[in-house]
């Protein structure tokens, strides 16, 4: 069977809707966009966990705690689902850790970003996590079988992270000036960088058409953006507080809400490592990484040793 | 044509990176140059049975050192809302399957035999319970 014939074959089961498997022939473009695209989903849960585990310690209650501290490990699970579905692709493990601790492989620009106060564990939830909410909804019916899977498991667990950031503002909206004040200061500062989140304008981003084809991606990134701002202008008003787009307006005739215009520039400068805190966040990982090698290895030893045992006996 | 197909799958990574974690071939990392660390642990794929009564099924995979590892790394991942009351774990390699290239003459004797279904047979309305 030639190649055209092949990718004829998988062009009309994505066209059916039909999954691709991992052992179904696939083009090696749409197995490298799914490395990419998969592999670095798993490094932005990974690396997620950063910024949040900053406030475990120092969350103001047993209560909070427990739950950021539950957050934070369902995190860790969604970066493993995730990995788990890379390696179907046929990369390792080990290769995929080591792209992002060599800078090769990229996360979520918004982990870039530093949790200064409180209320950034609740912006981060309710803005962060919705805009992951929204993209992640549309890959559950992504063509890649593995990946659409990983995807229902991830959503099913992450609605109660969005709760839990939002009641975290609710609390502090009805709170002391000082808090109010807390609640609106970290509103403003997520609110850009959540909207970056979905990525470049349609005009401009490289990967969409192909991954639109093959029903990697099946919304655009600016129809994803459009509902999230039409989802978060609402929910706002519930805390009494606003975001900082003097040109958000609902806007009857569209059916939507107008908003101003990303500052591209700081989208791309966070991208190519600027951004306040890319150092900080890789070096944590790597140092993670190099601290727990000597648990990999005592594991490693000590199954070894087992296992001669019981060969032994 | 083979060299179309890579067909990697949970139970079916390649030779060199499954297997256990004592295998002696090394991998060198090709990114961190001669930092000769083992490789991964090997893969596990996972089974839960949600609730007794119901069948174990497949929910995903991980890496473990030895089993005992496997089962404690799935509660931790795969049960942390009370999603299973068992786990069971077995190493990727173990697993094999049948292979999709043959799908259509392998699952094809099936295809014509209807009369295996109970809506083959036409029966009159007065027939009842059954």
């Amino acid at each position: 069977m030639s190649v055209q014939e092949l990718e004829r074959i998988f062009q009309g089961k994505i066209d059916d809707e039909i999954k691709i498997e991992p052992k179904d022939w696939m083009p090696e473009k749409y197995r490298q966009t799914l490395i990419r695209q998969v592999s670095q989903h798993a490094h932005s849960e990974i690396v997620g966990m950063l910024p949040e585990g900053n406030w475990i310690t120092r969350a103001p209650s047993l209560k909070r705690k427990a739950i950021l501290l539950a957050k934070v490990q369902d995190e860790a699970g969604h970066g493993l689902y995730l990995y788990s579905a890379t390696e179907t692709l046929g990369v390792t493990r080990e290769l995929t850790i080591n792209d992002l601790h060599s800078g090769k492989a990229k996360y979520s620009s918004i982990f870039n970003y530093p949790t200064l106060t409180w209320a950034d564990i609740g912006a981060i939830g309710w803005l962060v996590d919705g805009a992951a909410i929204l993209n992640q909804v549309m890959l559950t019916r992504t063509s890649y079988g593995p990946y659409a899977r990983a995807m229902v498991r991830i959503c099913k667990e992450e609605s109660f992270h969005q709760r839990q950031g939002f009641e975290i503002l609710l609390v502090l909206s009805t709170g002391s000036k000082e808090q109010k004040e807390m609640c609106q200061d970290a509103i403003n500062r997520w609110w850009w960088p959540s909207l970056m989140m979905f990525g470049p304008h349609d005009s401009e981003s490289t990967h969409s058409d192909q991954s639109m084809k093959w029903k990697i991606k099946r919304k655009s990134n600016d129809e994803l953006r459009q509902s999230f701002v039409d989802m978060i202008a609402e929910q706002v008003k519930v805390l009494g507080m606003t975001l900082p787009d003097p040109k958000l307006k609902w806007n009857d005739e569209r059916g939507h809400y107008d908003f101003g215009e990303i500052d591209w520039e700081e989208f791309w400068n966070v991208v190519k490592g600027n951004g306040p805190c890319n150092r900080e966040r890789l070096e944590a990982r790597r140092r993670a990484w190099e601290n727990g090698q000597w648990v990999r290895e005592a594991a490693a030893a000590y199954s070894e040793k087992r296992k001669g045992r019981a060969e032994a006996a | 044509m083979n060299n179309f197909f890579r067909k990697f799958y949970y139970g079916d990574i390649p030779e060199e990176s499954a297997g256990d974690a004592s295998q002696k071939n090394l991998k060198v990392s090709p990114i961190a140059g001669d930092a000769a660390e083992p490789t991964d642990w090997p893969l596990w794929e996972i089974f839960i049975r949600s609730k007794q009564g119901l069948d174990h099924k497949h929910v995903g995979s991980l890496h473990a050192a030895d089993a005992k590892m496997a089962i404690e790394n799935a509660r931790d991942v795969y049960t942390r809302r009370m999603e299973g009351v068992s786990i069971w774990v077995v190493e990727s390699k173990h697993i094999h399957s049948s292979n999709p290239d043959d799908a259509e003459n392998f699952y094809e004797p099936a295809e014509d035999k209807v009369y295996r279904h109970p809506t083959f047979y036409d029966l009159p309305d007065e027939v009842k319970h059954m």
